[in-house]
């Protein structure tokens, strides 16, 4: 597969066509997208057209940005204006939003091909894309497998070699768990770092969106591009991003690396042993292994599955037929609503908005909204403790590797367990990422998570680029 | 924490969360929901007092913008993509003389 910068390079210098790279790409979108599904839409004649003036900038001697040339597949959760975003909902089928989000305006100013958009769990709430109203997409590496989720088509779209790099948005691990199954490199940065304008809203103090690619220098790359201060959004972090590329040579001697010695139960055994296998590359390239405990992410699920359901009750609540999206018509507003949201959201996003409504109702806001929002704190405290003695921390990404399709989908918890590793920094708000590292049952892909605290991203990419060398 | 969730406030949520649940997904969800708030009970152990809840990751306070002029939205775009509209506004059903 072709690397994002490889590309961005060639097509620079001149030495390749950016047209030439878009064909490339939609030539392999034609021979296995109709069994693979990651894409929603494909925007062929608009990448076409983009990448025509990208070459032809490059003839002219207009300098060109850090992506010229590279196709991006971008998760339908985010606006690109005129072209129909749709959350996999059927509530938003159609809809084409007046606005770009901002991290669509910094691809194209930095000459970026948007190839297309892709399908997810509806409104990113689950973690295999079954919950997509469009059908599913299917793992590259097994066609009876899921791809994870919900950003489960841009990590398809990346490890099939659709696109050269994708984005997508994490909220409990929905990038970093969907990375993990396909194979590839994801990455969720601390949260403000990059924008949130224009991402359609699922839980506001969790979403965060970044990228997907085949390996860690184009992760840092493309980071690099769609991060930083936007007045756009409330919650973005003001001070500029750090350097990323700069420190993915500098090694991890004398790094210190967290091992989890109370780590939730349940994860596979082949997992457990990439994992150690991980450790131990750490430790000969001069990193230290510290035994930490962090005990109240046991708790992380539940306050996850109060927290988010609750700020998606109350973010949902603009799908009400009036404004954007489709409509079911009835006598009274009221019942034009209920009848509109009834027929729009599928049975997962329901299951969360009534979830979300009941944990901030009158009598149990307390019980449930409150308590969970303690928790969250008790999870950030254990965190802060533990960053006292180390730099980063590792742990699997998933606990299994990419399952069956249907094998989780009766029920709603034992999906949910998919997250319980991805979850904790979500809550935190810190950055993490899932980096490739061997594989498990069946042959499949397994990834191992980097976490680190507020803003420590360089530190980050460091472990991630020295897994990266061993793996 | 809260008894057992009955199908009853399964009912008056889905009216609050303007969801107008068939009496098979009500019967579902309740059973669903009953799980899950079951399963959050492991909560219930931990003393909470004196925690802080915690409401965001990063804590940015007013964060409001320059009183500037700049341009927002196409008035015709955004209208163009709602499911009705008249004379320029957005038409919903009447809002009055029903039961809420």
């Amino acid at each position: 597969m072709q690397k994002l910068v490889e590309i961005a390079s060639g097509v620079s210098n001149g030495s390749l066509s950016a047209s030439a790279v878009v064909e490339q790409h939609l030539a392999r979108i034609d021979v296995r997208e109709s069994e693979i599904h990651a894409f929603n839409l494909v925007t062929a004649d608009q990448a076409r057209l983009d990448a025509a003036k990208v070459d032809a900038d490059v003839k002219s001697g207009k300098k060109v940005g850090a992506l010229a040339g590279v196709p991006i597949a971008v998760k339908d959760n985010m606006c690109t204006r005129g072209v129909e975003t749709t959350c996999s909902s059927k509530i938003l089928q159609g809809w084409k939003p007046p606005y770009d989000a901002t991290v669509v305006t910094k691809l194209r100013a930095a000459g970026a091909i948007i190839i297309g958009k892709t399908n997810l769990d509806e409104f990113a709430m689950g973690s295999s894309t079954e919950n997509s109203a469009f059908g599913p997409t299917k793992n590259p590496h097994d066609i009876s497998r899921v791809p994870g989720g919900s950003s489960g088509g841009s990590a398809a779209a990346v490890a099939a070699g659709f696109a050269a790099a994708s984005l997508g948005s994490d909220t409990g691990g929905s990038i970093r768990q969907p990375a993990a199954l396909c194979g590839v490199v994801g990455v969720k940065p601390t949260y403000g770092v990059v924008s949130r304008y224009g991402l359609v809203a699922f839980a506001s103090s969790l979403d965060q969106i970044g990228p997907f690619t085949c390996d860690v220098r184009d992760a840092a790359t493309l980071l690099e591009v769609i991060s930083g201060h936007d007045p756009l959004d409330s919650t973005s972090i003001p001070q500029p991003a750090p350097s990323l590329v700069s420190v993915l040579e500098h090694g991890v001697a004398g790094m210190r690396i967290g091992r989890v010695t109370d780590l939730p139960e349940g994860c596979e055994a082949d997992v457990l042993e990439r994992l150690e296998s991980a450790f131990d590359a750490l430790r000969n390239a001069g990193a230290t292994i510290v035994d930490i405990k962090l005990p109240s992410i046991q708790y992380c699920l539940t306050a996850y599955y109060l927290i988010a359901p609750a700020e998606a009750s109350s973010n949902l609540a603009r799908y009400d037929g009036v404004r954007y999206g489709n409509r079911v018509d009835a006598a009274d507003l009221n019942s034009m609503y209920a009848a509109t949201r009834e027929a729009g959201f599928g049975e997962e996003v329901k299951r969360r908005i009534m979830l979300g409504t009941y944990a901030l109702s009158a009598g149990y806001y307390d019980a449930y909204y409150g308590k969970a929002l303690k928790v969250r704190r008790l999870i950030s405290d254990d965190f802060a403790r533990a960053y006292q003695s180390v730099d980063t921390i590792l742990t699997p990404t998933s606990p299994s590797v990419a399952f069956e399709f249907g094998s989780k989908t009766d029920n709603p918890l034992a999906m949910y367990l998919c997250d319980v590793f991805t979850i904790p920094t979500n809550l935190a708000g810190h950055p993490a990422m899932s980096v490739p590292f061997g594989t498990g049952a069946h042959s499949m892909p397994v990834g191992v998570q980097v976490l680190a605290p507020t803003l420590g991203e360089q530190a980050m990419f460091k472990v991630a680029a020295e897994l990266e060398r061993a793996s | 924490m809260a008894e057992k969730i009955s199908q009853e406030t399964v009912v008056k949520v889905s009216r609050l969360a303007r969801l107008s649940l068939t009496s098979d997904e009500a019967e579902k969800m309740t059973s669903q929901l009953a799980g899950m708030l079951e399963h959050f009970r492991d909560i219930d152990a931990l003393d909470l007092a004196d925690v802080e809840p915690m409401t965001q990751p990063y804590p940015l306070k007013n964060v409001l913008r320059k009183d500037v002029e700049a341009p927002s939205l196409d008035r015709q775009e955004v209208l163009g993509q709602a499911p009705a509209t008249e004379s320029g506004r957005f038409r919903v059903p009447p809002t009055i003389g029903f039961d809420v």
